[in-house]
């Protein structure tokens, strides 16, 4: 059966989701890079071993095309088991009636517990409605050696942040990297600045739209950021890069550092940095005395509610959530597995991570998961405007603001 | 086919006439008298029906679909909300509904270029020396590949650091720019994408009607005195009449729908700026962060009156020039 969840692939996927046999589940997934897919397939093995008469056809979609396809197999022709994410991200589909509660997983393993740091942002209306299984942590990858050579050490605080970044200015170092093409780069540092300036609870209200755009506290997140924008602490022509097209200028040591989630380390290390060369550093203080919260997006899998195979999706979900599947699942991946009693993989910054993680006041899931969908892609449109006219900013979240009181209304 | 084929001579109707429509008939209607009086005006539309059939399902129908989805609030799962002209409303009160607008105006109009240079590109390859084939298929070469290709190749030239273009301003001018990350030349870096293999659509336009161009009327033409410039205004233009017409048709759709250039090179940014109305459409409608479709129809619904707008008014033009021309 190794064949038949390899083989196929793309949106013909869509079709062979009916040829479904008893005794088969059907998973359509976006886990098609080669890290992700290689800990997929490892999870499924696992899963067909322990469950001898149940096989798993896995149809594996382009990441990009996943989520416009999604909404097209949800309605005409469910799979068994979708990845997705957790947060607000999952509202429309739970809304919809597209997704199957799946409480009696949880509560039958006693996940309430050991997922407990995912509980909250997998319910919705009280019920839970999927099973996450890895996330990981953001922060500020930066370069130990030119800080060293520079007589830097990572900033703590604000103002040490701006003395790092106009040294490494002055040294013709771009102090940060970024590639703003894809829009959701810009989100990981308005996320950070609103948490560091206003807190979790401020944020969260922000993205669940009960604070205008316009509000004093929102207009205070971007005139720290301008502290950064206007002196010109990011890469020039970042709107016309993606996120990948900025790794090269932290690898040839032309920018300093990169607030980014984990899985750049990949490609920073692909690039040919060693972990002497590249540092993980929480993002600094900003108001005194905010508890520090951090974004860390969950990866899921749900079921649909028009799935044939419900009990046996339901055995999967459990499996998944077993402490050590998911060790040995996020050690392929290179993340950090949700249930708290699943070994860590030994990596510098995943324990850095989730060191971050752990003793974080509260956990943002991105910008882009926490507020809806067309809410997140007018603000993440206007704070890639801000980062290149910042000059603009009045106009901006007056723009955001009309776009809050038509998507939450 | 021979027109003159005897039809009505057969003793048997043929064979797909008689599936579509002679079955029907027959119940009705004794079957010799009544098909073979009407066989000959029938048998067209009989053969035609599976095409119209295709048109009407396919193309006809979606039209109304959209405009009747446009009146509604619907994210494409869920359930509909009739909020009548409200997608209007709010698409009046859109600044990136002016942005895309304007940027549209902006590719029509840069878009007719290619006309001029297609024209220009055809005379200049329509001549006989060595090896002309490959010249004037190299020259064609860019309609062939992708538009996805184009977008990309277009998007290195342009690339800051070590995009071609950019590497070149620098050297010469010392400034940096780069051309997709600026909304003030973003539009017109894109345009120039598509106006590369646009030319070379037009330009195989009009190699083919410069062959069909009439050897005698060239040569009277000469003997009256006509030469350059002359020649080519008041000779070989008019003849190339039909070709210019699907030139001007295809450059209207080609711009209008421009899509694949601004999804492959900017997505639509930065922050919206070089976005166009297909693109719009597809980003409020479809994409990741979109599924408004009742707004996404409202769009579809306006960028189709302009396509209409546009394209009717030339036929109609057409039309009465060929009437007046005889």
């Amino acid at each position: 059966m190794r064949l038949s969840y390899t083989a196929t692939l793309g949106t013909a996927a869509i079709m062979f989701a009916t040829s479904a046999s008893a005794g088969e589940i059907v998973f359509n997934s976006d886990m098609s890079w080669p890290q992700s897919k290689k800990a997929l397939e490892h999870i499924v093995d696992g899963f067909q071993k322990a469950n001898p008469g149940i096989t798993v056809k896995v149809n594996y979609f382009d990441n990009e095309g996943y989520k416009s396809a999604i909404r097209n197999f949800l309605t005409a022709d469910a799979p068994d088991l979708v990845n997705w994410f957790a947060g607000n991200r999952m509202a429309p589909f739970v809304k919809a009636g597209l997704f199957e509660p799946v409480d009696d997983v949880w509560a039958a393993n006693g996940l309430d517990e050991s997922l407990k740091s995912a509980a909250s942002s997998m319910t919705i209306d009280g019920k839970k409605w999927g099973m996450p299984f890895t996330y990981y942590q953001w922060g500020i990858y930066y370069r130990k050696d030119i800080f060293a050579e520079h007589g830097l050490t990572p900033p703590k605080t604000w103002d040490e942040l701006k003395a790092v970044s106009e040294k490494l200015n002055a040294a013709g170092i771009k102090p940060f990297a970024i590639g703003t093409k894809a829009l959701w780069p810009t989100a990981g540092w308005f996320d950070y600045l609103n948490l560091r300036v206003n807190g979790y609870e401020f944020h969260m209200d922000l993205t669940d739209g009960r604070v205008a755009y316009t509000d004093p506290k929102v207009k205070a997140v971007f005139e720290k950021w301008a502290e950064l924008v206007k002196p010109g602490y990011f890469i020039d022509n970042h709107a016309a890069l993606d996120w990948q097209d900025a790794i090269p200028l932290v690898v040839q040591g032309k920018a300093g550092m990169y607030l980014m989630g984990n899985f750049a380390v990949a490609n920073l290390k692909e690039g040919g940095l060693t972990e002497e060369q590249l540092g993980f550093a929480a993002f600094p203080e900003i108001t005194p005395g905010v508890p520090r919260s951090e974004d860390a997006p969950t990866n899921t899998i749900h079921i649909p509610s028009g799935a044939k195979n419900k009990e046996e999706a339901k055995k999967f979900l459990a499996y998944l959530a077993q402490p050590e599947v998911q060790a040995e699942a996020n050690a392929i991946l290179g993340q950090l597995p949700v249930n708290s009693k699943a070994a860590r993989p030994d990596d510098v910054y995943l324990n850095a991570g989730f060191e971050l993680l752990s003793t974080a006041h509260g956990l943002a899931q991105f910008y882009d998961r926490d507020a809806p969908a067309d809410m997140a892609k007018a603000g993440m449109e206007g704070f890639q405007e801000f980062m290149v006219k910042p000059d603009r900013l009045d106009a901006i979240l007056e723009r955001l603001e009309k776009v809050r009181g038509r998507v939450y209304e | 086919m021979n027109s003159n084929a005897p039809l009505g001579a057969a003793e048997q109707p043929l064979p797909s006439s008689r599936t579509a429509v002679n079955d029907r008939r027959s119940a009705i209607s004794p079957v010799s008298g009544w098909w073979k009086k009407n066989q000959r005006k029938l048998a067209p539309w009989a053969f035609l029906a599976p095409g119209c059939i295709m048109f009407a399902v396919y193309v006809i129908a979606p039209i109304f679909q959209s405009i009747w989805i446009s009146f509604y609030d619907w994210d494409g799962i869920g359930a509909k909300t009739w909020i009548g002209l409200g997608n209007y409303a709010e698409l009046f009160d859109d600044d990136v509904f002016y942005t895309a607008l304007r940027n549209n105006f902006l590719w029509l109009a840069l878009y007719f270029l290619a006309l001029p240079a297609g024209l220009f590109l055809a005379i200049f390859l329509n001549q006989t020396i060595l090896g002309i084939r490959i010249y004037k298929s190299l020259f064609f070469f860019p309609f062939v590949i992708s538009q996805v290709v184009v977008g990309l190749m277009f998007s290195w030239f342009y690339a800051p650091d070590f995009g071609l273009l950019y590497r070149l301003i620098l050297a010469v001018t010392g400034g940096e720019v780069a051309i997709l990350a600026d909304e003030r030349y973003v539009t017109y870096g894109i345009i120039a994408a598509g106006l590369w293999p646009q030319i070379a659509y037009c330009m195989i336009l009009y190699l083919a009607a410069l062959n069909n161009v009439s050897k005698e009327q060239i040569e009277a033409g000469r003997l009256d005195g006509a030469k350059g410039w002359r020649m080519l205004w008041h000779i070989v233009l008019p003849q190339l009449m039909p070709a210019t017409f699907i030139a001007v048709v295809v450059t209207i759709i080609g711009a209008l729908r421009s899509f694949d250039l601004v999804s492959i090179m900017t997505k639509g940014g930065p922050y919206g700026a070089s976005t166009v109305l297909s693109y719009f459409m597809y980003e409020q409608a479809l994409s990741e962060y979109g599924f408004r479709m009742g707004y996404g129809a409202a769009i579809a619904v306006i960028l189709f009156l302009i396509m209409m707008a546009f394209i009717s008014g030339f036929v109609w033009r057409m039309m009465r020039d060929e009437k007046a021309g005889g």
